[in-house]
């Protein structure tokens, strides 16, 4: 079996203290050409994307309001602008940002993943992510946040109007016909008439249908909320089991909801032993929602085939060093085992994964 | 790319490809340009109910496109059209916070203020706003974007000796206002330019003094000479109130061009270019638009139609409304095609798609020096008529004789945009 592998990127790393490992770039953490090379690092690697974390809010180590730590990284750029910036300077690897949907316009954040999909040629996904912080909604000051269940609620709706503004435009939708002077046929321009619990959207959008159709939508989900969310909403659902029996657990899970979504598994990997130094200066062990592994990139292999997912989304302790150790390491150990592939197979996302070009829901039969 | 795009011409490309874009701004970076802009369209046109269909229409997200087109230029400034009404100013500024960060210091942002409910149906804050507070939301809505970038100390950020963040804090914020009350936290640190450039197209009386007070372009409409200069003059007059001089507000009307090897070959392409843009349907989708009436058995190549305007129903939705007294409008209309003869299409031709440099790449030349040297604008903003070919011509031909003139840079001096324009650089 060939595994899908995707690489999560965050300022320095994921591990708090990342920016003051060997070889971290802190000085660069807000420049284009930081994030250029990784994701050139990533694609070199054959790797399928990578995504980029966002929030509208400073980084915290507390879950529920700013702290005042200093010796953390702190600030971080727009992850659709992020994304785009990239885009240009690679030509196979996926590129997904992450957005918030409860604060955010649902017809700004389509129209900015369309047109990543254009700039990237077809290699664009999309993250929705649930913001829950009372500091977040401090930021936007519009409305008392509604509870978890209803900002659930609220998502669902979001990236329902967001799949049918990309649906709004049929493919063949512009015509450019000299003989009765019509750019398009305003019939193949769909209103999508979104009204629902939240808000309403009349569309179409002012953005063609993407390259892909459909971009690619991830989510990342710990309980069954957000497992329920992707069921009905994405095409691939990143989890974070613990060891190899969660993980079988989870899946199971997940695929009664939803026997066709993908789910891949989350891992924090230090490939090497610099894991406890960084936890020294930090002064703390390493805290993560998902499982952390340490050690080499064979002893990975070895975890990705027990474990037995389809893919894996590995998130890099130490940045650039343990994503260069994912690419140079682990990527050559897994080919050699059969279980990687040794070239792209197809220039987009969605072929990658084996999800073909879906038709406009708007479009006629014929 | 807007309404006066030619699709119909053989070398049209597409108006949405990144490829197009790419060639634009490197074309405009070969040529030293000042920086790239990107208006904004929120919602489809429209007329009577309709999707209008004639003409090139379909645009990316500006700040996405230009952040991807960050990557393959190293000076030309990168500008964004974003609204105020349909945002909110944390998002838009950290998004122009970001642009800035990604591209070195050449972000810029149009700010614009529509207000209109049709739009408005787009968006979950749906209302819309009411004329009178347009601006008062736009002036908000900068000043909380400019606390903001203002939020962090250019040094707030040491990432040595254990410290990545230098004690003091760093983003705090607190704004309470009649449009906005937020507080918190800004989550990007300040942008290599302290702020974007700020850019406006205000023309009323009030869009005057937003400009005069706070910006640092204005995106002028004023083409012609003498309009020109009358404008220059009274937006210049207005900034020593605010303790700022003619250098801080750079005045850049929307200008086009047509080429050719002598003055009658490009006034032979200037009015083929013309009738491309207002073909026979076009044409009377202009006339319905004053007229406010179904107009579609007229004959578009005969005389105007004897009814008179009905001023009770606008047909047109979507669009800025420049011609804000319709009556006066088709007024002044029947008398010009009257007076030249005109059948409805000439007519339109005549009145709604001019051009400003009409010439040989010599006498082009020399009429841009001489607007700039007789104060009727700093510099211009070129709108080509053809993707993506459409600045090659100027780049070309043109900017190599003004080069020549020692009245336009013969290379970047500098990095950020605000270095390009000439502006204060912001501690």
């Amino acid at each position: 079996m060939s595994l899908h592998l995707a690489v999560a990127l965050d300022g320095a790393g994921w591990h708090p203290a990342a920016w003051r490992a060997e070889g971290a770039r802190p000085d660069r953490l807000f420049t284009a050409g930081y994030w250029a090379d990784l994701v050139i690092e990533a694609e070199r690697g054959l790797l399928d994307w990578v995504t980029f974390e966002d929030s509208l809010s400073l980084q915290s180590s507390r879950y529920d309001a700013p702290d005042d730590r200093l010796d953390q990284v702190r600030g971080r750029l727009d992850a659709v602008l992020l994304a785009a910036a990239v885009a240009p300077l690679t030509s196979k690897i996926g590129v997904i940002p992450t957005t918030s949907v409860t604060h955010t316009e649902p017809f700004h954040v389509a129209i900015g993943i369309a047109s990543l999909d254009y700039a990237s040629k077809g290699r664009a996904g999309w993250r929705p992510r649930v913001s829950g912080r009372p500091d977040e909604a401090a930021h936007f000051g519009r409305r008392e946040l509604p509870d978890v269940e209803a900002l659930f609620r609220e998502a669902s709706d979001v990236v329902e109007v967001v799949r049918r503004l990309w649906d709004s435009w049929e493919d063949d939708a512009e015509i450019r016909d000299a003989t009765t002077g019509r750019f398009i046929d305003r019939d193949r321009l769909h209103y999508i008439d979104f009204q629902g619990e939240f808000f309403s959207v009349k569309g179409p959008s002012i953005t063609p249908r993407p390259p892909q159709g459909q971009p690619l939508i991830t989510a990342l989900g710990h309980s069954t909320a957000p497992y329920e969310f992707a069921a009905r909403n994405a095409d691939v659902l990143y989890v974070t089991p613990k060891d190899r029996d969660d993980a079988r657990r989870i899946v199971e899970e997940v695929r009664e909801l939803n026997p066709g979504l993908k789910v891949f598994a989350d891992l924090v990997v230090f490939l090497g032993d610099h894991k406890a130094r960084l936890d020294e200066l930090d002064g703390a062990p390493l805290e993560s929602d998902a499982h952390v592994f340490e050690g080499t990139p064979a002893e990975l292999a070895d975890l990705l085939l027990d474990w037995g997912l389809e893919g894996y989304r590995l998130r890099p302790g130490v940045l650039p060093n343990d994503l260069t150790a994912i690419t140079r390491g682990l990527v050559p150990e897994l080919q050699a085992r059969g279980a990687f592939r040794t070239a792209y197979e197809t220039p987009d996302l969605r072929g990658r994964l084996g999800l073909g070009r879906p038709a406009s829901r708007y479009a006629r039969v014929s | 790319m807007n309404n006066t795009t030619v699709w119909s011409d053989p070398r049209s490309g597409s108006q949405i490809d990144f490829d197009s874009f790419k060639h634009l701004a490197q074309t405009a970076e070969r040529g030293k340009f000042d920086f790239f802009f990107l208006a904004e369209g929120l919602r489809l046109r429209e007329m009577k109910g309709r999707i209008h269909d004639l003409d090139v229409v379909g645009r990316p997200e500006s700040l996405t496109v230009l952040s991807a087109l960050s990557a393959v230029t190293t000076h030309l400034g990168l500008a964004a059209t974003v609204n105020s009404t349909f945002n909110e100013p944390y998002e838009v500024a950290r998004r122009l916070a970001t642009l800035d960060h990604l591209s070195g210091g050449r972000a810029a942002w149009n700010v614009v203020t529509s207000w209109d409910a049709f739009t408005g149906e787009n968006f979950r804050r749906g209302g819309y706003l009411a004329e009178a507070d347009r601006y008062t939301r736009a002036r908000e809505f900068l000043q909380t974007a400019r606390e903001l970038w203002d939020s962090w100390a250019s040094d707030a950020l040491p990432r040595a000796d254990g410290r990545f963040v230098r004690p003091g804090g760093i983003g705090f914020f607190e704004h309470t206002g009649q449009h906005f009350d937020i507080r918190g936290r800004f989550d990007v640190p300040r942008p290599p330019q302290g702020n974007p450039v700020i850019i406006q197209a205000g023309d009323s009386e009030e869009g005057r003094e937003f400009a005069a007070s706070s910006s640092d372009v204005i995106f002028s409409r004023h083409s012609k000479l003498e309009e020109g200069r009358t404008f220059y003059r009274d937006v210049k007059s207005r900034l020593a109130k605010y303790g700022r001089t003619a250098d801080d507000l750079k005045i850049l009307p929307a200008v086009t061009y047509v080429l050719g090897d002598t003055q009658e070959e490009a006034e032979e392409r200037a009015a083929e270019i013309r009738r491309a843009q207002v073909g026979p349907q076009t044409a009377i989708l202009f006339l319905e638009a004053i007229w406010g009436r179904d107009l579609s058995g007229y004959d578009p190549d005969g005389p105007l139609p004897d009814i008179e305007p009905d001023l009770s129903t606008d047909v047109s939705k979507g669009r800025a409304q420049f011609r804000r007294d319709r009556a006066e409008t088709a007024a002044k209309w029947r008398a010009l095609a009257e007076e030249k003869n005109l059948s409805i299409r000439e007519l339109v031709i005549e009145t709604a798609a001019p051009q400003t440099f009409v010439g040989t790449a010599l006498s082009v030349a020399e009429e841009i020096d001489h607007f700039v040297q007789t104060d009727a604008a700093d510099g211009f903003i070129f709108v080509p008529h053809l993707t993506p070919g459409g600045l090659d011509d100027l780049v070309d031909k043109v900017v190599p004789l003004l080069q020549e003139k020692g009245v336009f840079r013969a290379d970047y001096t500098g990095p950020t945009l605000r270095h390009h324009l000439g502006l204060k650089e912001l501690s």
